[in-house]
């Protein structure tokens, strides 16, 4: 067992680095990583974006989603490597006015969900049309938020989307 | 607005810089002595920093209530999963690793697995016969009452355990800063871990400094655990002078953290034809789990509520917490009223069914009205209307009509069975009897240069609202602009010891202290209690603005209301200062093709003395309601030895927003005197409610006996094929 | 761990045939679980397949749909031909996790992870899918119902890759997906159901009764004969000599096959 190559010392230690170029969070971001790292360490360890939160480490909790060529997916199931030549977006590059609907609705208590939730709703908030398929506790099911019982969650989303049709923002 | 935009930091937000990750190697068997700890020949673990209970420098235990459960094992387990040995190294994934290559080696005992059962004399481990805590109460003549009486009906109801599932896994980092040692976390208590490392580390309360960060969810589970994990990353950073964070994952964290007391609950009640309730004889069994922990005072809560929210004149509530060889069961919202009530409501249908009475009419008979008394003899005349509550809860279901609805649809659909099922409570809010004149809570308000304040106390903010609710407390008390009041983060060097943030006590009781803290800066200031506003900013600017002035704080100690008074030895007396009342009401769904539960409708309706902030107050509710939804449905263990297995999300099952329907909650306020601005606690109420409205409901639904939770698809099958088969006979 | 990172199907099979101990990577969602604990899994080398972009497209043709070795769930849903011609694909994918786990989960992914449990294995096998796994010493073709030779075991060499999976199109009078899980939404299943009826006859599918997902040739013969299942027992006997639950975490043995009798029996009657 080796020493590992970085002081942040979260970071798996076996194989060599590799390069890549993303755009991450609208800005060209280039990374040297190791093969085994994971999106959400490098966001929050090597990057200090810690606003994406580890809930599980097994797809389970939606804690850790991003936006990944624009779809929800768990940072904690994809390899950093993976997003080579991607758009991937985190929490901190969301619109506060995007998000004053949440706050009133109830949609965070104790904020540990919240990240994730914010970011699978961001999504469904730009693809409305599938709420022609969908509903949104469907949509929203990938995010477990213990505190709220989902109302709080929901409710803010309808706001959300009632608001847009009224074109403001309240 | 910090934690929608990520800004919130949490624990292991914190940077990481130049620390050290700890890791704890844990005990393989239920019960024994070690006779080995055997560290793997292939690894240089010079590199590592390693503690074992030979590091403590006090006394080796986590002290709560008692001085019995260690910090790291000391040649003896009593569970699986028991700390042994800490390690850490700067990097994480070794670090893990190296735990792994850590083998303990004990020499087995048989362990203490079923709480229900008497120990044999090889498994009796605390006193003469397990029971960690005795309560008896005892109201009239019961055998009398229950001879006497023409109907007796009898039941016995089991619930099983429950994960809190805080969405952040729990975590502490802990450095040493000149001669302090300070220790970041998340928390519910920050002085509980305080009291907890006097002790352990042997050092003043100078010594050691709590600070509370962005804690991601509680539900009782970052009550007394958290000082556990506070001890184990202190011996790690003591040791090796280097700051450490210790962060469990979620597979750790399901599995030795504390959770709900399975229990046992059996009633036997006498009643007479017109439903009058004589005798309410109730035994309750919980498992506490290895150590003592806070088992005592679960119990005491769970035996209060037994009886329920009516008016018996024979009552005997006979109560016990049993050690077995499992990790120690602990608080979680509801703290031992959950597993009463579902007893208690449970049987309530039983009864009325007995009764061939609707067990909404069942219920009415019997609730109190003010100036009758509960199982412990406090009378209640807080002018709340009981009635009102049950009415309201029928009116939003349409409780008559719905029953008759579902009855004919029942009728046509062999394969989709419907069923209707009510509860009605209280919960107590704030510490039993007289728990809050032990806590002593202080909380300080104070003055800020700029003309507003700045409120401190170390209650503390896990999601259900302490600071939004003290900023507006403070605010409207003061008059202030609510941009002008801040809530010092609860840092046990600069905040007083306001009690932990337990028991539904913050907002009522903490809140009630901070209005008059409110009131003592004003008396400070020399300002009559009319002053408001200006007057007060400008009172404030004035004091600092004279050279080397003093920071001017206003103070308040909780003093007893002098209505309650409680015998500790007799358990009789005013449990609580103030109840919330509340009737839930469930409607299910069964689907008889694979005998899964949906909740298809959820009402909510409670008294809390006076709602202080509406969103903040329906989250609550139906945050709780969720949780008890998924006790009642989805939340099952597999064990052994003592020992969770499924320690994952993907098969620990919490509800998604998929599983649930809205839940409609309503609000009755009739203002207690003594709660902040005339509130009284919910945060715990609304567990106490779903899991007897839901298996109500389910028996409405199959006519299956569903005196046990969580009523699993399996176990609903088993059920009811039970009852075709004794129908067939 | 170790990476090696193709850019085309040939290379990707050019580098498996000389390392064929090497995993294919797809979406990750089988293999990424529980990462950092999984020390053996990150002391393995992997063969990244997300830069093949000829892996990744669908397409139809007029007797079938082929689906890449790295179609996910989510393109399938999001194709609107999909609901139409092949609607089962579209009620499993919507059950599978999240829309997380939609947007990175592969239909191959699912096939050669070969957990009982699968729900895309089920539709595909109803549907009489082809597997297509193609290595540098050529290409072969798998009805996915003969895939798998038993738990975890299937006939998947080290240097092969699942290249595409072929769906065939044809005229069904039923079809239906079932999936019996802890919970309405991310949940693996205790029992899962696919059936399906055409010119060709019954297929009936289950998953999580066996230790793989197969089909019910008892089940298909009783549906098959001209009277049908006469009763839900009828249904449970022939099940049972079709498959062999067990009691695991998720559930009993019991209450799988009773479950699967019901859904079957009442699904069709
Ligand atoms: C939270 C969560 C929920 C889930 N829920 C469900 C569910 O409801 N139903 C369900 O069926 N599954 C579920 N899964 C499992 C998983 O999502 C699926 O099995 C998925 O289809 C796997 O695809 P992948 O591309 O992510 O596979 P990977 O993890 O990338 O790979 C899985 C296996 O397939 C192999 N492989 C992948 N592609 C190829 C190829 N082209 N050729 C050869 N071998 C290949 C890999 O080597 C590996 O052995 C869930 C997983 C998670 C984490
Ligand atoms: S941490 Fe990724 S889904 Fe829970
Ligand atoms: S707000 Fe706490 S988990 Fe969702």
């Amino acid at each position: 067992m080796s020493v590992p190559h970085r002081s942040a010392g979260d970071l798996p230690v076996t194989g060599d680095t590799i390069a890549i170029r993303c755009l991450l969070n609208g800005v060209e971001t280039e990374l040297e990583v190791d093969p085994g790292e994971r999106l959400l360490d490098t966001l929050r360890y090597g990057l200090g974006l810690t606003g994406t939160k580890e809930g599980c480490a097994e797809g389970e909790c939606g804690a850790c989603t991003v936006l990944l060529d624009g779809l929800p997916v768990n940072s904690c199931l994809v390899l950093t490597f993976q997003v080579a030549d991607r758009r991937v977006e985190t929490v901190e590059s969301l619109d506060e006015a995007l998000l004053a609907p949440f706050l009133a609705g109830g949609a965070t208590q104790c904020g540990a969900c919240t990240p994730g939730v914010v970011m699978t709703a961001t999504w469904l908030l730009a693809n409305r049309d599938l709420l022609s398929s969908h509903r949104i506790r469907e949509l929203m099911a990938g995010n477990l938020c213990r505190c709220t019982g989902y109302d709080g969650i929901v409710q803010s989303i309808e706001r959300a989307l009632g608001a847009d049709e009224r074109g403001d923002t309240e | 607005m910090a934690k929608l935009t990520g800004r919130e930091l949490y624990v292991d937000d914190l940077p990481s810089a130049d620390h050290l990750w700890g890791a704890t190697v844990r005990s393989p068997s239920p019960r024994g002595r070690i006779t080995a700890v055997e560290f793997d020949p292939s690894i240089d673990w010079s590199e590592f920093v390693i503690v074992t209970a030979d590091d403590i420098p006090g006394r080796n235990a986590v002290f709560l209530m008692e001085y019995d459960q260690p910090a790291l094992a000391d040649g003896y387990v009593r569970h699986v999963h028991e700390p042994v040995v800490l390690l850490a190294h700067p990097s994480r994934d070794i670090v893990r690793r190296a735990a792994a290559l850590v083998t303990v080696r004990v020499e087995l005992e048989a362990p203490v697995l079923d709480f229900c059962a008497v120990p044999e004399a090889g498994g009796i481990q605390h006193g003469t016969d397990n029971v960690l805590k005795h309560i008896l109460i005892e109201k009239g003549d019961i055998e009398a009452a229950l001879a006497a009486a023409p109907i007796v009906v009898e039941g016995e109801y089991f619930t099983g355990s429950q994960e809190h599932v805080y969405l952040e896994t729990q975590g502490m980092r802990a450095h040493v800063d000149g001669d302090v040692l300070v220790i970041q976390g998340s928390m519910q208590c920050p002085y509980y871990v305080v009291k907890a490392l006097v002790p352990l580390l042997d050092r003043d309360e100078a010594g050691i400094r709590v600070i509370q960060t962005a804690t991601g969810g509680g539900f009782g589970g970052k009550e007394e655990y958290p000082s556990m994990i506070a001890a184990h990353a202190a011996l790690l950073s003591l040791k090796s002078g280097r700051p450490v964070k210790l962060i469990y994952d979620r597979w750790e964290d399901l599995a030795v953290t504390t959770k709900r007391h399975p229990s046992r609950v059996r009633h036997r009640t006498g009643v007479d034809s017109d439903g009058r309730l004589l005798a309410q004889d109730i035994e309750i069994v919980l498992d506490g789990g290895a150590y003592v922990t806070l088992s005592p005072v679960v119990l005491s809560r769970a035996v209060i509520h037994a009886g329920g929210p009516y008016a018996c004149d024979a009552v005997r509530i006979d109560g016990r917490a049993m050690l077995t060889n499992s990790a120690p069961f602990g608080a979680f919202r509801g703290f031992g009223a959950p597993q009463a009530f579902f007893g208690l409501e449970r049987h309530m249908d039983v009864v009325a069914a007995r009764l061939a009475m609707d067990p909404a009419a069942f219920r009415r008979v019997n609730l109190i009205r003010d100036g009758q008394q509960t199982g412990t003899s406090q009378t209640i005349s807080d002018g709340a209307d009981r009635l009102e509550v049950l009415d309201t809860a029928l009116a939003a279901c349409r409780w008559g009509t719905r029953r008759e609805q579902i009855r004919r649809h029942n009728e046509s659909h062999p394969l989709a069975k419907r069923g209707l099922g009510l509860a009605v409570f209280h919960h107590g809010a704030g510490f039993t009897g007289n728990g809050e004149v032990m806590l002593q809570s202080v909380v300080h308000v104070a003055a800020t240069p700029r003309g507003g304040v700045e409120v401190r106390a170390a209650s503390v903010e896990m999601g259900q609202g302490t600071t939004t609710i003290f900023t507006q407390l403070a605010a409207e008390r003061l008059g202030l602009d609510p941009d002008t009041v801040e809530v010092a983060q609860p840092d046990t060097h600069r905040v007083p010891d306001s009690g932990p943030s337990v028991a539904s006590r913050t907002a009522m009781v903490v809140g009630y202290l901070v209005e008059q803290a409110c009131d003592d800066l004003r008396r400070r200031l020399g300002l009559t209690d009319a002053a408001r506003g200006d007057a007060v900013a400008e009172a404030i600017r004035t004091w600092y603005a004279a050279p080397g002035q003093e920071e001017l704080v206003g103070e308040a100690t909780y003093l007893q209301p002098s209505h309650v008074e409680w015998d500790e030895e007799t358990y009789r007396g005013d449990a609580y200062g103030a109840f919330a009342w509340a009737a839930y009401v469930a409607e299910v769904e069964v689907d008889l093709k694979t005998y899964s539960t949906r909740v298809t409708d959820f009402v909510a309706v409670q008294e809390i003395g006076r709602v202080l902030n509406q969103t903040l107050a329906t989250g609550q509710i139906q945050g709780g309601v969720a949780q008890g939804i998924g006790w009642a449905l989805l939340e099952d263990f597999s064990w052994r030895d003592g020992a969770m297995q499924n320690c994952q999300l993907t098969n620990y099952i919490i509800p998604t927003s998929d599983d649930l329907p809205p839940i409609r909650v309503e609000f009755l306020e009739t203002p207690y005197s003594h709660g902040a601005q005339g509130a009284k606690g919910i945060g715990e109420l609304p567990m106490d409610g779903p899991g007897p409205a839901i298996a109500n409901a389910v028996a409405h639904a199959l006519g299956v006996p569903a005196v046990a939770i969580p009523l699993t698809p399996e176990r609903l099958m088993a059920e009811h094929d039970g009852l075709a088969a004794r129908e067939a006979s | 761990m170790n990476v090696l990172r193709p850019g085309s199907v040939r290379e990707a099979l050019g580098m498996l045939a000389d390392e064929p101990t090497a995993i294919p990577l797809a979406g990750g969602t089988d293999l990424l679980v529980h990462w950092p604990a999984n020390h053996a899994g990150r002391d393995a080398t992997y063969l990244d397949l997300g830069r093949p972009g000829e892996l990744r497209a669908h397409h139809w043709t007029d007797k079938a749909l082929v689906l890449g070795g790295t179609t996910t769930y989510w393109d399938v849903i999001r194709d609107p031909r999909s609901a139409r011609d092949l609607p089962l694909l579209v009620d499993a994918a919507r059950q599978v996790g999240s829309v997380q786990i939609q947007a990175r989960g592969t239909w191959a992914g699912n096939i050669a992870n070969g957990s009982p449990a699968a729900d895309g294995v089920p539709v595909l096998m109803a549907y009489d899918a082809v597997v297509v796994v193609q290595s540098e010493r050529g290409v072969e073709e798998i009805l996915l119902s003969e895939f798998y030779l038993g738990y975890k075991d299937m006939r998947l060499a080290g240097d092969q890759l699942i290249r595409e999976i072929r769906v065939p199109l044809a005229a069904r009078t039923g079809q239906r997906f079932e999936k019996v899980g802890s919970r309405r939404a991310q949940a693996i299943a205790k029992v899962g159901l696919a059936t399906s009826h055409s010119e060709d006859g019954w297929r009936v599918v289950a998953a999580s009764l066996a230790p793989t997902v197969r089909r019910c040739p008892s089940v298909e013969a009783l549906f098959d004969s001209d009277g049908a299942a006469g009763s839900v027992e009828d249904v449970e006997a022939a099940l049972a000599a079709d498959v062999s639950p067990i009691d695991d975490i998720r559930s009993t043995a019991e209450y799988r096959l009773r479950v699967a009798a019901r859904l079957l029996f009442f699904g069709n009657a």
